[in-house]
């Protein structure tokens, strides 16, 4: 019992931690609100599902191109819609939600109604202190810890993550240096939906799939993103942590659980905040401090 | 009387956003003359219904800035606390409604209380868990509340269908009107409209002049409450059902819909957008399965190419404001009505 809590609390944070960096990502860079964050993380899912069982490639093979394309209709839909009304706050609010909704409705005309689960990469499991531990399981937390490290080497050891970092601390002065803020938003856009492509690829054999799954994750990982601090890579995952482990618990030790799971978490986050309103690692911005 | 009617000719007339309006509010009262098909009188009952949540929404968030994803909290508890107070003591609709939007008032209070210290975003994603939650407590007590199905056999709001749409109307055009006299910025009476809007725009100059902002975001909190739980009154008495839909997600997000498409921070744009968009998603029951991916692709693009709203694009398309006496001239005049300056020389607002 203990063990099953143990691994299944580690693969709900895993996940978590992936969406949530990614939507802090660019909400600390761009200060872009993507509602549609976890529509990104759904519609890989499915292309995954789609090219493992109908188009027949192998199961990692699939995964790969699913995020691909992911990453090309996270990109496409920036370039139209999100980028020429970025400076509407309240617009790319309802313009993701209704995006989302796009997604949701699309993969409901092509796949309908019924849940869904693709193939596993490998099959098998793996006995450890008495459960059995499946590999995929073990691969979905692998590619998170790598994807997770690749980051943070991205953000702190690179030039390009210098300049995302300099762009999300003040955007004019950025500019200024001669970074090409636009050219900043597009990748770390296209890196944030890469982020839940991977984390939809990677949960399509393991999760069931339907055409609203993007909504639980997506209350999940604004209630993350916000505990942990906005803009803060550091507070998403030890948010992602606290979260996923209270959901791990109340939907195995509580009866009716998963009734209540999402309220149980949101309740967390209201009494974060009401103790530290900026978040656990928030940064209060200059001109932005009250 | 002869001053009156110069007031309405140089205040409504002479202003084609005006004419509009009240085009628009005549057509609605004489809607049942025209037609007693019961489906298009639900639908505009509903409409109005939902007008009134649609700018209780537009006042917290448009004009006071304090970005509420979960409005449905308002909405949905004065459903439940209408529903619950004709299902198990018998009173009629006309005190069920005040009552269950004095309790959406005090909702309002307490969801103020710990999020005054929030801004911005934080406040608007902490808001989107209050209904949730709700919707929890909701679940957890299924004996007392109806649980999943909800508590059916409310009784009606009135036995006939065209007094029922007349009682919305005018419940809608009082709320709109209060509404938008609260938030008007010349006004001499209330000072609401200015501070609501200084609050918005920058928080820490309206409180370095002078203003208590956290009363007034209080006060804003309450009022947004107070019109988004008349709606959810309202909306019980006419479905006769409060269930948990009225918490879900979508319903928080309806209202901001139609806002953000009619034009936030007009209290003319949220009016708009519902009249516009909820006949035309009910309309599109007739294309079945792809309405709401047509309805959120419709959504797309109209922002896109009109991010301040529909109903504000509209506007400065056809009124031009003078630049030397600020008075409000049809698009078309070459010439300001009042002071004579040139207006084809200036573009746009």
């Amino acid at each position: 019992m203990l063990q099953n809590i143990l691994i299944n609390g580690i693969m709900t944070v895993g996940i978590y931690a992936l969406l949530a960096t990614g939507f802090a990502l660019v909400f600390g860079v761009a200060r872009i609100i993507n509602l549609a964050h976890t529509a990104f993380y759904m519609v890989a899912a499915y292309f995954t599902f789609t090219f493992a069982t109908v188009c027949g490639l192998s199961a990692p093979l699939s995964a790969t191109v699913s995020v691909a394309f992911t990453i090309l209709i996270g990109l496409g839909i920036y370039k139209l819609c999100l980028d020429r009304i970025r400076e509407h706050e309240t617009t790319v609010l309802l313009v993701t939600v209704a995006l989302a909704m796009v997604f949701q409705e699309s993969l409901f005309l092509v796949f309908g109604l019924y849940q869904r689960a693709a193939p596993t990469f490998v099959s098998g499991f793996w006995e450890v202190l008495g459960t059995r531990v499946s590999y995929q399981h073990l691969i979905t937390l692998a590619v998170v810890a790598v994807v997770l490290l690749g980051l943070w080497a991205l953000l702190y050891r690179t030039k390009l993550g210098t300049a995302t970092r300099a762009v999300a601390q003040d955007r004019e002065i950025a500019s200024l240096m001669g970074i090409n803020v636009r050219i900043v938003y597009l990748i770390v856009f296209g890196i944030a939906v890469a982020l839940a492509a991977i984390a939809g690829a990677v949960v399509a054999p393991i999760f069931t799939l339907d055409t609203s799954m993007w909504i639980h994750p997506l209350l999940m990982i604004c209630a993350i993103v916000v505990l942990g601090g906005l803009g803060s890579i550091k507070g998403s995952v030890l948010g992602a942590f606290i979260l996923g482990f209270a959901e791990t618990l109340v939907v195995s030790l509580v009866p009716m659980g998963s009734f209540i799971k999402t309220a149980v978490a949101l309740t967390i986050m209201i009494i974060v905040l009401v103790v530290r309103p900026e978040g656990l690692f928030g940064i209060a911005f200059e001109e932005e401090r009250l | 009387m002869q001053r009156l009617l110069k007031e309405l000719q140089g205040e409504v007339l002479a202003i084609p956003g005006r004419d509009i309006v009240v085009a628009f509010f005549l057509f609605l009262f004489i809607l049942p003359l025209i037609t007693t098909e019961p489906f298009i009188l639900r639908i505009v009952t509903f409409a109005n219904i939902y007008a009134i949540y649609a700018v209780s929404w537009d006042l917290l968030c448009g004009f006071t800035g304090q970005i509420n994803l979960g409005q449905a909290l308002f909405f949905g508890v004065s459903a439940y606390t209408s529903a619950l107070l004709n299902y198990y003591y018998g009173l009629p609709a006309w005190t069920t409604i005040p009552i269950g939007a004095l309790v959406a008032v005090g909702m309002g209070f307490i969801v103020a209380l710990p999020t005054l210290r929030l801004r911005g975003i934080y406040l608007a994603l902490v808001t989107l868990a209050f209904p949730i939650v709700m919707t929890g407590i909701i679940f957890a007590f299924a004996n007392f509340t109806g649980g999943e199905i909800g508590i059916p056999g409310i009784a009606p709001l009135s036995p006939s269908r065209t007094i029922t749409y007349y009682i919305t109307l005018l419940v809608m055009l009082a709320s709109v009107f209060v509404a938008w006299k609260l938030v008007d910025v010349k006004s001499k009476i209330v000072r609401t409209g200015i501070i609501l809007q200084a609050i918005r725009e920058d928080e820490i100059t309206a409180r370095a002049s002078g203003i208590n902002t956290i009363r007034y975001k209080l006060l804003a909190f309450c009022l947004s409450g107070f019109l988004a739980g008349i709606a959810g009154g309202l909306y019980t008495h006419v479905m006769r059902i409060a269930g948990p839909s009225t918490l879900e997600l979508m319903t928080s997000v309806y209202p901001i819909v139609w806002t953000i498409f009619g034009g936030v921070g007009t209290i003319f744009g949220p009016v708009t957008g519902v009249y516009i968009l909820f006949p035309l998603v009910e309309s599109l029951r007739v294309v079945g399965e792809i309405r709401i991916l047509l309805f959120a692709i419709l959504v797309v693009v109209v922002l896109v190419s009109m991010p301040e709203g529909i109903a504000v694009w509209v506007r400065d398309k056809i009124e031009r404001t003078c630049p030397r006496c600020k008075l409000i001239n049809m698009a078309t005049r070459r010439t300001c009505r009042a002071c004579g300056a040139e207006l084809h020389l200036i573009k746009g607002r």
